[in-house]
């Protein structure tokens, strides 16, 4: 199965580091293979770190870091072959990348499956920085490729300040999904969307604790992978989706992120379910259930 | 302690404002003893009179201040460009004019290939050039339609791959959705592969793997060959992502006796953090050998006008293309720019489009706020849209320039019409701003973007004729002396360098260019033509023919 690549983008100074640390810590099994344009700036916390070693840093719990200078293709290469096979690939894009750019690139490396485009936002310079002499066309251009966008440091301004940045983001980046921080916390499963797969631990509700609502669908019939993708990605109250259907011709992984979707087809056989996750109070689990029935297929 | 030499030639020209020219000069120990007539030499006592460029032109030996040592590298694969092209060996390519001369070259080689996967790539095609004809993967399936093959353009921004090709990268299906991958009539790719987010991961299918974007031994050790056909004693590697490992390699390449030439070695932004970068290079100056100079900076802002990811000020691209792309964050280049102005190590900055160029300038400007250096010498390179107001904020803030010269010949017809528009193409690489703004200057190949050669670069910067004969832009046109001192002095002084080279004089390192022609009885037109015997290089002789 292919690996999923996550870009993780947004200017200096809007939190790109707070967050892989926070995944680090959070990672909880999964392993993570994080790509970083150069460690020197990296401030991992140094509890993390088990070895580092010229361009590679292990981190505890089986993540690793790595440089990848000016060859990322090799460093995608790299952790694509590594064993045990990765969980999940990030990559923090410099600065003044576009993460679409990447993502491009990412989609044509063999065995590898582009996932979100994650864009950061810091609250109090964003704005600011999308007036930027010479950056204002690269800031709004960042926030526009976003599936779901992540403002940081929401606890130095007041709320309403909060609320005046999402209005605005909402209309650069109308495509994107809010990721919402609540106590300096964020769901890994919104994040990354890594749903346990069945062979690894049960399926359960994976977002109890979070902002997050998450429902599990088993679907009984066979599915239009299209249809679905389609439907949830349209649901504007479905962040993410993901998991295992029959088609007519065999199991499709599907995957949904903000308002993006893609399946692939695969040769073998998994546990079917589909996680998706929405915002608590905006999720409504009953609609997910609908899209789903819409999606069967009665013909095969 | 070895002897002194006296060399005559019909003429020296010194670069040495004292002097201009002489007729003999003194060698010993590697380093010029004295230039002038023989009575004067004479009587610095013992000599040998060696008479061998007695009917030769001698002139400082010529230094490139913007290429890479991965001309060298690039004759391992096929060359398919317009213009005739000389290898290390010295065998001259001729340019192919038609796809059918194209494919013919790429099967000859084809077929002498054992391993029937082994991905075949040629380099420095040029459609312009063929009435922007569009070379399809049926074309380059003539070649194979079982081995990848690809083929660079010469602006390095498109990559021609055959059907085998596209397989392997992942692309022949339908739907492909980018601006970057072409469709035929069929609706699959028609093989032409734009932007370094496609042509990067492409490329890997056909032959740009990361050998063949590393430097090795024997890259280095063609380059200085090349340098020796084009006059070159010194040149600019800029720049490598420097490690121990590569500077080993550069050592160790450079320390061999008959190594002919001096790479000035800068490293590169990439992969490093300002402080690692800036730290790393300046713990290098000391490794510096007579042959190898380390301990400068290379950092890259903007990318290229024709591959439209320059950064434009207003109006921008001329054929309305959006705004180009940043390769650095501001805050990055003045982290760089304040800690390299801190620890004395230069930077030299790639600003193709003019909103790169006024990020540098006014980066640099708030750097020196904070840690003033009378004499940084601080090098935009390529600069190739700057205005006069940028120009004269440069020389007032000390820093130096480095023009595309050689682009103005292979891509300026593009830029008049499709680019840049008419306006701003005939201010290119404005060399007469540059100099009466008071900017040391210098010229550049940026090889192997186009052919090393300085003599070629001075030619252009003097003409401003394009590929297609016209000149473009009258004004910024420079004297053939002016152009013939900035590939030797003002490529010196950019790189910081100018107390040991560029001049023919008492005290520096006994550099020369063989010329079997005089260049400063060349006009603007003819000076391209004036050939080179071969070089002298800290007082060793490479003759081109043999080397």
């Amino acid at each position: 199965m292919k690996i999923p690549v996550t870009v993780i983008g947004g200017y200096l100074g809007a939190g790109k580091t707070t967050l892989i640390n926070y995944m680090l810590r959070s990672a909880n099994g999964l392993r993570l293979a994080i790509l970083v344009n150069e460690f020197g700036d990296l401030a991992i916390d140094q509890d993390l770190i088990e070895a580092q070693d010229d361009g590679v840093m292990a981190i505890s719990g089986g993540c690793v870091c790595c440089a990848y200078g000016n060859d990322m293709i090799g460093a995608l290469e790299d952790m694509r072959d590594a064993t045990p096979a990765f969980d999940h690939i990030l990559i923090e894009a410099s600065g003044v990348a576009l993460p679409a750019s990447i993502m491009t690139t990412v989609g044509m490396v063999y065995g590898l499956r582009p996932d979100a485009t994650i864009v950061l936002a810091d609250v109090e310079q964003i704005r600011k920085n999308a007036r930027h002499k010479f950056l204002h066309d690269t800031i709004l251009a960042q926030l526009e490729q976003a599936d779901l966008l992540l403002l940081t440091k929401t606890d130095l301004v007041d709320a309403s300040v909060v609320e005046d940045v999402k209005d605005w983001l909402s209309t650069v980046a109308p495509i994107a999904r809010f990721l919402p921080i609540a106590n300096g916390e964020i769901a890994l499963e919104a994040l990354i969307g890594a749903i346990p797969f069945a062979q690894r631990r049960p399926m359960e509700n994976v977002t109890h604790k979070s902002v997050f609502d998450s429902i599990v669908i088993t679907p009984d019939h066979n599915i239009d992978p299209q249809a679905l993708g389609e439907a949830f990605a349209n649901d504007p109250t479905i962040t993410r989706a993901k998991g295992f259907v029959q088609t007519a011709t065999g199991t499709a992984l599907i995957h949904v992120v903000g308002s993006r979707y893609a399946f692939d087809l695969l040769d073998d056989h998994h546990s079917l379910g589909v996680v998706c996750i929405g915002i608590k109070g905006e999720f409504d689990p009953s609609n997910a259930e609908k899209h789903m029935r819409h999606a069967e297929r009665t013909d095969a | 302690m070895s002897g002194t030499t006296i060399y005559s030639a019909r003429k020296i020209i010194t670069m040495n404002p004292n002097r201009p020219m002489v007729t003999h000069v003194a060698v010993k120990d590697g380093r010029i003893l004295a230039a002038g007539s023989l009575d004067e030499l004479a009587t610095w006592g013992a000599f040998t009179l060696d008479e061998r460029f007695a009917d030769k032109v001698i002139m400082p030996g010529l230094i490139e201040g913007h290429a890479h040592s991965m001309e060298g590298a690039l004759w391992s694969f096929t060359y398919v460009g317009w213009f005739d092209r000389m290898d290390p060996d010295g065998k001259i390519w001729s340019g192919v004019k038609t796809v059918d001369d194209v494919v013919d070259r790429m099967s000859q080689i084809e077929k002498t290939m054992n391993d029937p996967n082994e991905p075949l790539l040629g380099w420095g095609l040029d459609p312009i050039y063929m009435d922007n004809v569009r070379v399809t993967r049926h074309d380059l399936d003539r070649v194979s339609a079982t081995r990848p093959i690809g083929i660079l353009h010469a602006s390095g921004h498109i990559l021609n791959v055959n059907t085998k090709g596209l397989e392997l990268a992942g692309l022949l299906k339908p739907g492909q959705n980018h601006p970057g991958i072409p469709l035929g009539d069929d609706g699959l790719p028609n093989g032409e592969l734009k932007s370094p987010e496609i042509t990067m991961p492409a490329g890997k299918h056909v032959g740009m793997d990361r050998a063949f974007l590393a430097a090795d031994a024997e890259g280095l050790r063609n380059y200085g060959r090349l340098c020796v056909r084009a006059g070159v004693t010194t040149s600019s590697d800029l720049g490598q992502q420097l490690n121990d490992d590569l500077v080993g390699v550069f050592e160790t390449v450079t320390g061999q006796a008959d190594y002919p030439v001096c790479l000035v070695a800068f490293c590169i932004n990439l992969g490093k953090s300002p402080a690692e970068l800036v730290d790393y290079t300046a713990s290098m100056k000391d490794r510096s050998t007579q042959r190898l100079e380390l301990g400068k900076i290379k950092v890259i802002a903007d990318g290229s006008i024709q591959g439209f990811s320059a950064r434009l000020q207003w109006p921008g691209y001329y054929n309305g293309a959006p705004n180009g792309l940043w390769y650095i964050a501001p805050d990055q280049m003045a982290d760089i720019y304040q800690r390299a102005l801190a620890a004395g190590v230069q930077v030299h900055t790639h600003t193709n489009g003019d909103e790169a160029t006024q990020l540098a300038i006014e980066t640099l400007e708030g750097a020196l706020r904070k840690h003033p250096d009378f004499d940084h010498r601080f090098t935009l390179q390529h600069c190739q849209l700057a205005t006069e107001a940028q120009f004269r904020k440069m020389g007032r803030l000390g820093m130096c320039v480095n023009l595309f010269a050689n682009h103005h010949f292979y891509w300026g017809d593009e830029h008049f019409a499709l680019t840049v528009g008419p306006e701003r193409a005939e201010r290119m690489n404005a060399c007469r701003t540059a100099l009466d703004q008071g900017v040391p200057m210098t010229i550049h190949s940026d090889a192997p973007v186009t052919p090393l050669g300085p003599l070629f670069t001075a030619a252009a910067a003097a003409s401003r004729r394009t590929a297609s004969g016209r000149v473009q832009g009258e004004h910024q046109r420079i004297s053939v002396k002016e152009a013939l001192y900035a590939v030797t002095m003002g490529a010196a002084i950019t790189m910081k360098m100018d107390d040991q080279i560029g001049s023919i004089e008492i005290g520096k390192r006994a550099d020369f260019a063989v010329l079997y022609d005089d260049p400063t009885e060349a006009d603007p037109d003819t000076l391209k033509e004036v050939r080179v015997w071969g070089t002298v290089q800290g007082g060793r002789i490479f003759e081109a023919a043999t080397i």
